[in-house]
């Protein structure tokens, strides 16, 4: 009966009768939204963050009156391998799943497995007021062509501890020669691990003269020619690593337990707020600081999508253009709630919006947007698929 | 002459209505546990053999298997798998085999008895949590010993845990197991007539330990072999432990699945349920070993006592026996006494012995979540443990009134959830309920919890409830009790503190279920674990120490309940205070 | 024979063995008492006799009590009380309690029930007993609540199996008289299972060996 039902609802998607709620009509939105219950789907390992979704869910629920629930993940594929799991049940409509907090390389397979619903991200209202110059219409090569929505921005920081390393290495070569000096004192969470393939990405930009191929797909490149000063750097920054490379952190926030047991000096982070945020949380010393490594680092952007199915689009779009709303932007750039960088043209608000923004203090191991410069693209997902692969297989199976 | 049972079978039928539902029970429940299962284990192999309509995969064949073998981490993953397993079982045997030789009976056991509840209450990943900060580098007894003893100002770069054979992956099962299966045995020896025979083989000259192994063990073993085989298949498998103690170069092949399992690139679902049958051929492989292992043994054995030798200088093995099982209890207990530190520390740096100041930030920033997890928590754990008990009882008392007891084959059936790995069912039964239409709910996930706290409730209530003199039935039946006035006031009432205990630890195993809530309720339902969990991949030590107590105190206070509730009920009979 | 408990051609088997095989007949207000070493049977029978013994135990034959065949009735249809070796007080329940659960349900009222368990208590000299701990009483007064609480439910024939075995030689003696002499008073046949030679002698009736 259920199949039947399903197939009914496959039909009419086919048909493109289904009624789905039409962006464009923002009031209808609205409307529709008031009374829905919204499961957002997200990473769940950061007590801060999850501060802030409750925080948004109060927000909303005053504001639109749509309940927000944060399901927790440990990892965020998870929320994929359901909709996938609901699709292959035949569940076309009403899926357990309205919005995810997506990263590029799940919305590259959600997006080619016709998983998403969209386009809808550019209709929003507070669309109008992000900064397109920062990378919010690509996500890791991937034209997003509004079936995301950004909600903050993140740029590739180093994070030291001035107690120990006065001077830190400012290139990923230097890094691995500072490594041969005092071995043990550095790593990065294992890749696949998001920042750990961001890692090996920041590293391969500094390595390649000619960063041209990476926004290509890597069959298109002669990838191992482009990628062996990386694995030539690798072969001598493991053995220097914490543990010789025999562990990785499994998560960005290990790593940063591992700076704070003093058992390693120097890690990455995607969050030029990170490390503010963590000294306020007495996760770090406040001896941190940060730095952007010489030529630039990667920037990209956080973004929240909507599964084909989800049974409540119009309450997840009301969330996700809160998200964009300067009130919510501004309290996730405080390192003293997460942190987290803005995605809209601060300079172009109006001026009681843009002083929500100017009251903030930073915190002291927060780089100005100066500091940070312009961040690098993301090479084309196939590169990090590629390098996950090789990097597994080289020092990811090895004792 | 004539059968005149079944003569007055039809003429008293009427008075015995109840027994045509309760004949069902039994079978009720074994299709309860076989259903899921099957389903289950069907929704993996066909992934794992190339159909995955929904990722638009139909090549039926050995493809992803292929696949498999092409990864270059798959020997060590499998010996992780199998290694970790099979000492961390044989290890934890020993541990109880020893205690129980060496204290069984004296006073000082128990001290060790009292500690088994708050032990096994301590949800696995958090006893991990707790050891794996006791033990690194930069863990608490290098923080105490640095820099006075150890000249350390920075943690050393000793690979203690993660290290690439599992040893601290080991040592944390064994912690958590030693408690289960001491529970288990003592059950078992409850029903071996311990004391006698003990009395007997030391007049006749044995030591202690000694006459306890040759005498005493052979009885509690076959009673114990398939908890112990529940825990081979277990540490096998298990994910949230090895995670945090294992190495991660490759991880066991059980972590390694789930983490294909949720790999973006859809294609490597395949190679995940490739893994996971994988992983079901070596948990039914190792459990073939073991049998064979334990026929080995037991040749050995008779001989050994045969052979006679009585083995009186047992003074250092006993001390040590204590001191392994004291050692693991220690370090549950140690690692969770400093995640409670933890939950209110300020920032702390190495080598302080102690945060550089209090605070409960934490607990307030989580109070809000932990209300709401702790309610829904709760209703899943009482209702599915309430199931879980009805179906236990019915099926008792369909054993006692129509003599339907399981046989060996049903015993495996009612095990069955606990030997198939988690992983290599949970998914396909996921995508098989939304295809028979059932939404993933409270109500969905509360169901998949009595798959795995049934045969938990069962084992605990199965022994006392046998052990039950009938004879008080029989006195009951004399005084004109029909058999549903004897179940419910007298032998309900008489075994109210094995009801509350297999209670308590049916509310336990369902709030440590961390896949099944997860799978199963869609990420919808949240409990204390699936946060927990998700937190726990963070990293974040001083929330993993709020959420630690909190799960620890969820499966405690029901044990503190199955203690305390007979005796404040039973305070004035003192023909219940024993047995 | 009508009235009293009677066994006829009784014939038990297990898997088609026979394990006990006997004609018997004992008349109201008379003790018959069984005899024989472990393993001959002893329990089977009254197992039989209670309607205790299911599957793959057979019973055959007809066991009456006043006239009626007991064959496939459950045992609380059967009318025949029973007193084991141990006293069996529910540990649960309060003296009172113990003697109401064998008070029938025909008598109506919590008042009435009461006096009814107060008056038993009188009977058999403990008279405010009623809200003790069995577990607080003395090896003789447990027999007698024990007896008491099988007396009231107006049992038809009574069945004793090993019943003094537990005590020492004072008191069996004592119980003994206490025991036949109430069931003589309420002319019920009594069926005992002993061991003990001077159990028999001091039944004054039949005696059947088994094995």
């Amino acid at each position: 009966m259920r199949t039947i039902t399903g197939a009914l609802a496959a039909l009419a998607m086919g048909g493109a009768a289904w009624a789905e709620p039409d962006p464009a009509d923002w009031d209808a939105v609205t409307e529709t939204a008031r009374g829905q219950t919204v499961y957002w789907n997200a990473w769940g390992g950061s007590p801060t963050t999850n501060d802030f979704i409750a925080w948004v869910g109060r927000r909303v629920a005053e504001d639109h009156g749509v309940t927000l629930e944060h399901v927790k993940l440990s990892d965020t594929a998870s929320a994929v391998s359901r909709v996938l799991s609901e699709k292959q049940a035949g569940q076309h409509a009403g899926g357990a799943i309205d919005l995810i907090w997506i990263n590029g390389e799940n919305f590259a397979a959600m997006k080619a497995a016709d998983l998403l619903f969209g386009p809808w991200a550019w209709e929003l209202p507070n669309w109008a007021l992000v900064d397109r110059t920062k990378p919010v219409d690509v996500d890791f090569t991937v034209p997003t062509e509004g079936y995301e929505s950004p909600w903050a921005a993140a740029q590739v920081v180093f994070m030291y501890d001035t107690a120990d390393l006065p001077e830190p290495p400012r290139t990923v070569p230097a890094i691995a020669a500072w490594a041969a000096e005092t071995p043990g004192r550095f790593t990065y969470p294992q890749p696949p691990d998001f920042l750990g393939s961001t890692f090996l990405k920041q590293a391969l930009y500094g390595v390649v003269d000619d960063p041209a191929p990476l926004l290509d797909p890597a069959d298109n490149a002669d990838y191992d020619a482009v990628t062996a000063p990386l694995w030539a750097l690798l072969d001598q920054l493991t053995p220097n690593l914490w543990r010789q490379g025999r562990a990785y952190p499994q998560t960005g926030p290990r790593q940063i337990q591992l700076m704070a047991d003093g058992e390693i000096d120097l890690a990455i982070s995607f969050s030029p707020g990170e490390a503010s945020a963590a000294i306020a949380n007495f996760e770090l010393p406040d001896t941190v600081r940060t730095f952007v490594p010489e030529g630039g680092s990667i920037g990209n952007a956080s973004f929240v999508a909507i599964p084909y199915n989800a049974a409540a689009k119009a309450g997840a779009m009301v969330v996700a253009n809160f998200l964009l709303s300067p009130e919510a932007q501004a309290r996730a750039l405080d390192p003293q709630v997460l942190g987290y960088g803005t995605v809209l043209d601060v300079a172009g608000l109006p001026d009681e919006d843009r002083a929500l923004f100017d009251g903030i203090d930073l915190g002291i191991a927060t780089l100005s947007p100066d500091e940070l410069g312009t961040a690098l693209p993301e090479p084309h997902p196939s590169w990090m698929e590629r390098i996950e692969a090789d990097w597994t297989a080289r020092y990811g199976v090895a004792d | 002459m004539t059968d005149v049972r079944s003569q007055g079978a039809a003429r008293h039928r009427p008075q015995r209505r109840p027994a045509r539902v309760l004949p069902a029970v039994p079978m009720l429940a074994t299709a309860f546990l076989l259903l899921p299962v099957g389903a289950g284990v069907l929704g993996t192999l066909a992934p794992a053999f190339g159909v995955l309509p929904a990722a638009g995969v139909m090549q039926p064949g050995l493809g992803a298997f292929a696949d498999l073998a092409a990864w270059p981490g798959l020997p060590d993953a499998v010996r992780l798998s199998l290694v970790a397993g099979g000492v961390s079982t044989l290890l934890s045997l020993a541990v109880v085999t020893a205690v129980l030789a060496a204290w069984s009976g004296t006073r000082t056991f128990a001290a060790v008895r009292a500690l088994l509840s708050p032990l096994l209450s301590v949800p696995h990943a958090a006893a991990a949590f707790g050891l794996a900060f006791l033990i690194a580098p930069s863990g608490w007894i290098l923080r105490a010993l640095s820099p006075w003893a150890t000249g350390f100002d920075r943690p050393p770069d000793w690979l203690i845990v993660q290290d690439p054979w599992g040893l601290t992956l080991i040592a944390g099962l064994v912690a958590k197991e030693v408690p289960f299966v001491m529970l288990m045995a003592l059950a078992a020896l409850g029903q071996a007539d311990a004391g006698r025979a003990m009395t007997v083989a030391r007049s006749l000259g044995y030591g202690r330990m000694t006459a306890w192994v040759k005498v005493v063990f052979p009885q509690v073993y076959r009673q114990i072999r398939l908890p112990v085989y529940v825990v081979l298949a277990f540490s096998m498998t298990v994910v949230d432990v090895a995670i945090v103690l294992g190495p991660n170069t490759p991880p066991s092949l059980a972590v390694q699945a789930v983490k294909w399992m949720g790999d973006p690139d859809l294609a490597m679902r395949l190679r995940a349920a490739a893994a996971a049958v994988l992983q079901l051929a070596l948990v039914l492989g190792a459990l073939a070993a073991w049998w064979l292992g334990e026929r080995a043994v037991a040749a050995l054995g008779r001989r050994w006592i045969a052979a006679g030798g009585r083995g009186r200088r047992e003074v250092w093995a006993r001390r040590a026996a204590l001191g392994i099982a004291g050692l693991s209890a220690a370090a549950v207990l140690g690692g969770l006494a400093v995640l409670a530190l933890w939950s209110v520390a300020g920032f702390w740096a190495f080598p302080d012995p102690w945060p550089s100041g209090l605070t409960m930030q934490n607990w307030t920033r989580h109070a809000m979540t932990l209300n709401a997890t702790v309610a829904e928590t709760a209703v899943i754990a009482a209702v599915s443990t309430l199931i879980a008990l009805t179906l236990a009882i019915g099926c008792l008392e369909a054993e006692m009134r129509h003599g339907l007891r399981l046989g060996a084959a049903g015993l495996w059936l009612l095990y069955l959830p606990l030997l198939v790995p988690q992983v290599a069912f949970l998914p396909g039964l996921s995508t098989a309920m939304l295809l028979a239409g059932v939404q993933g709910g409270t109500a969905a996930v509360t169901a998949a919890h009595v798959l795995f706290v049934f045969p938990y409730v069962f084992l605990a209530l199965g022994d006392p409830w046998r052990a039950w003199d009938r004879r008080y039935g029989t006195v009951a039946s004399a005084l004109g009790a029909g058999p549903d006035r004897v179940l419910w006031s007298v032998r309900l009432p008489m075994l109210l503190a094995p009801l509350l205990t297999a209670a308590a630890v049916g509310v336990s195993v369902s709030v440590g279920q961390y896949l099944p809530t997860l799978l199963i309720g869609g990420g919808r339902v949240q409990t204390l674990t699936t946060d927990a969990v998700a937190l726990a991949s963070g990293g974040d030590r001083r929330a993993i120490g709020v959420f630690a107590l909190a799960q620890t105190a969820a499966a405690l206070v029901p044990f503190a309940l199955a203690i305390g509730l007979p005796r404040l009920i039973y305070a004035r009979r003192g023909g219940m205070r024993h047995g | 024979m009508d009235e009293g408990l009677s066994l006829d051609r009784v014939q038990v088997r297990l898997n088609g063995r026979v394990l006990l095989s006997l004609d018997l007949a004992v008349a109201p207000g008379t003790v018959t008492s069984v005899m024989g070493p472990s393993g001959s049977g002893k329990s089977t029978l009254l197992g039989a006799v209670m309607g205790t013994l299911s599957a793959p135990f057979e019973v055959l034959g007809r066991i009456r009590l006043d006239g009626a065949d007991l064959s496939g009735r459950p045992p609380e249809a059967r009318g025949i009380g029973i007193l084991f070796q141990d006293d069996l007080l529910f540990p649960h329940l309060s003296v009172g309690a113990n003697l109401a659960f064998g008070l029938p349900p025909g008598l109506r009222g919590r008042a009435a029930r009461r006096a009814a368990v107060d008056a038993a208590l009188s009977e058999i000299g403990m008279a405010g007993f009623a809200a003790r701990d069995p577990g607080s009483l003395s090896g003789g007064q447990k027999i007698r609540v024990a007896l008491m609480r099988t007396l009231l439910s107006e049992p038809r024939a009574l069945l004793l199996d090993e019943p003094f075995s537990s005590l020492d030689a004072d008191l069996r003696a004592q119980m003994r008289t206490m025991v036949f002499a109430r069931a003589r008073a309420r002319t019920l046949p009594v069926l005992m299972v002993t061991h003990d030679a001077e159990d028999a002698a001091a039944a004054d009736g039949p005696v059947l060996r088994l094995g």
